[in-house]
């Protein structure tokens, strides 16, 4: 019946909806959701013209310099020189290409340029910790930076945030929106953080980059990949009223 | 629920932006949807607070509607156009020390939705910040459209008591509109 409705109006894409892939809004172990998680329940958005457009927009404001973190100043950035790279991908597996990356990150003590972060671990004047690149026609990015420490936090009794790249995707259209971060693998600060541990836990080794020797430039740099999945095609959804129960 | 579930990849979960996004995503024309100088130019104002009523000058709100005209620059909008005027559609501001956010931009035109209604005018907002591990999105309509609104196939699936919190009040140079994460009046999030 909705065919017929839908050929006479808009054809439009579908996405799929993220259950049981996101963290809940009310995770208790991360002091800061306290205050912030709605706490009514969300109401059900009909994807439409808003929902399945976004910005595609990025490369008239990245440069090729924008990919190398460790070569924005004049000397360069210390610390263990890393790649990371991967793919943007949607779930049905098809590469997302020409959209926007952006990262940023500690350096290699642990602390961010920003003023609010002020804890007793140097600055390094040769290191910003912001990078943008736009993805290629088969969805992939390349990025050179330093290896971020980790940093202390005020969640809990000696809190640290394992290291961490944060990072920010637009994809295609409002619905594949995504902000995430990017975690280095076998970090012992995994079982006290609750950030991490907010996701489902199926979900989370998605989070962890993986070491790739064979990509690791050999006198250089080693090599993180990961790779980020935005949500793709809606299934197909059966008519069939038992699958309602 | 479908034999193609096993074949997707699994989707990358969200985390928080945390406190520090300034230093990665705040450009120089961030906020800005159309330029200065441009004809009919309004500002979309308001002031993030958390559950205890304290602003959030942490935050970062992005938004994203149709141009005046009601289309999108998209391919997955059949009717887009090429336009004469530089219009983004997109814009994105932290949150101040008072908790508030702006932006720039035109008044979008009515949009119409797949099964042949019209949406009022609206643009959709999402909010990222410390404490939020996923980001909320909700929408802004125009206090000045009472008869498009009323018939907003969006707007009628919220219980009338809440719509007043997705709805931006009129001022001089635009419309203003508080989001409240938590609390009495919380703002409506749409699970999208
Ligand atoms: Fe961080």
């Amino acid at each position: 019946m909705n065919e017929q409705n839908d050929s006479q109006a808009l054809r439009l894409p579908s996405y799929e909806r993220a259950a049981g892939v996101h963290p809940p809004l009310a995770s208790p172990a991360y002091g800061s959701t306290a205050l912030r998680a709605p706490q009514q329940p969300l109401v059900l958005l009909p994807q439409n013209l808003t929902e399945v457009t976004g910005p595609l927009l990025g490369a008239e404001r990245v440069t090729a310099a924008d990919s190398d973190l460790t070569r924005q100043h004049e000397g360069e950035a210390i610390g263990q020189r890393i790649i990371v790279r991967g793919r943007v991908l949607d779930s049905d597996g098809r590469a997302v290409p020409d959209t926007l990356v952006e990262i940023w990150q500690a350096n290699a003590g642990g602390r961010y340029r920003h003023a609010i972060d002020q804890w007793p671990s140097p600055l390094d004047p040769n290191f910003t910790g912001v990078g943008r690149a736009m993805t290629d026609s088969e969805g992939r990015y390349e990025f050179t930076t330093i290896k971020p420490g980790a940093y202390p936090w005020k969640n809990h009794d000696n809190a640290w945030r394992p290291a961490h790249i944060h990072f920010s995707l637009f994809g295609r259209a409002f619905t594949q929106r995504l902000v995430t971060q990017m975690y280095f693998p076998d970090d012992p600060l995994f079982a006290h953080d609750p950030i991490f541990n907010s996701v489902p836990e199926p979900a989370r080794p998605r989070l962890v980059s993986r070491f790739d020797l064979a990509t690791t430039r050999p006198e250089w740099a080693l090599t993180f990949v990961f790779d980020l999945v935005l949500r793709g095609s809606a299934a197909t959804p059966f008519e069939d009223p038992q699958e309602d129960a | 629920m479908t034999s193609q579930s096993a074949e997707r990849l699994g989707l990358t979960p969200s985390q928080t932006i945390g406190p520090f996004l300034h230093i990665g995503l705040m450009w120089d024309d961030a906020p800005d949807v159309v330029p200065n100088d441009t004809t009919g130019a309004i500002w979309l104002r308001g002031h993030l607070y958390d559950g205890a009523g304290a602003p959030i000058s942490d935050a970062m709100v992005e938004t994203w509607q149709a141009d005046p005209e009601g289309a999108f620059d998209h391919p997955d909008d059949p009717r887009s156009t090429a336009r004469s005027h530089p219009f983004r559609a997109f814009g994105r501001c932290a949150t101040g020390p008072d908790g508030e956010w702006a932006i720039h931009t035109l008044k979008p035109g009515s949009v119409p939705a797949s099964n042949g209604a019209t949406q009022a005018p609206h643009v959709d907002v999402s909010v990222f910040a410390r404490g939020l591990l996923d980001r909320v999105v909700t929408r802004l309509y125009f206090d000045d459209e009472a008869e498009a609104n009323a018939s907003d196939p969006v707007l009628s699936t919220v219980p009338e008591h809440r719509r007043g919190t997705l709805t931006a009040t009129r001022v001089e140079d635009g419309y203003r509109l508080d989001i409240r994460l938590q609390g009495k009046d919380e703002t409506v999030f749409f699970d999208l």
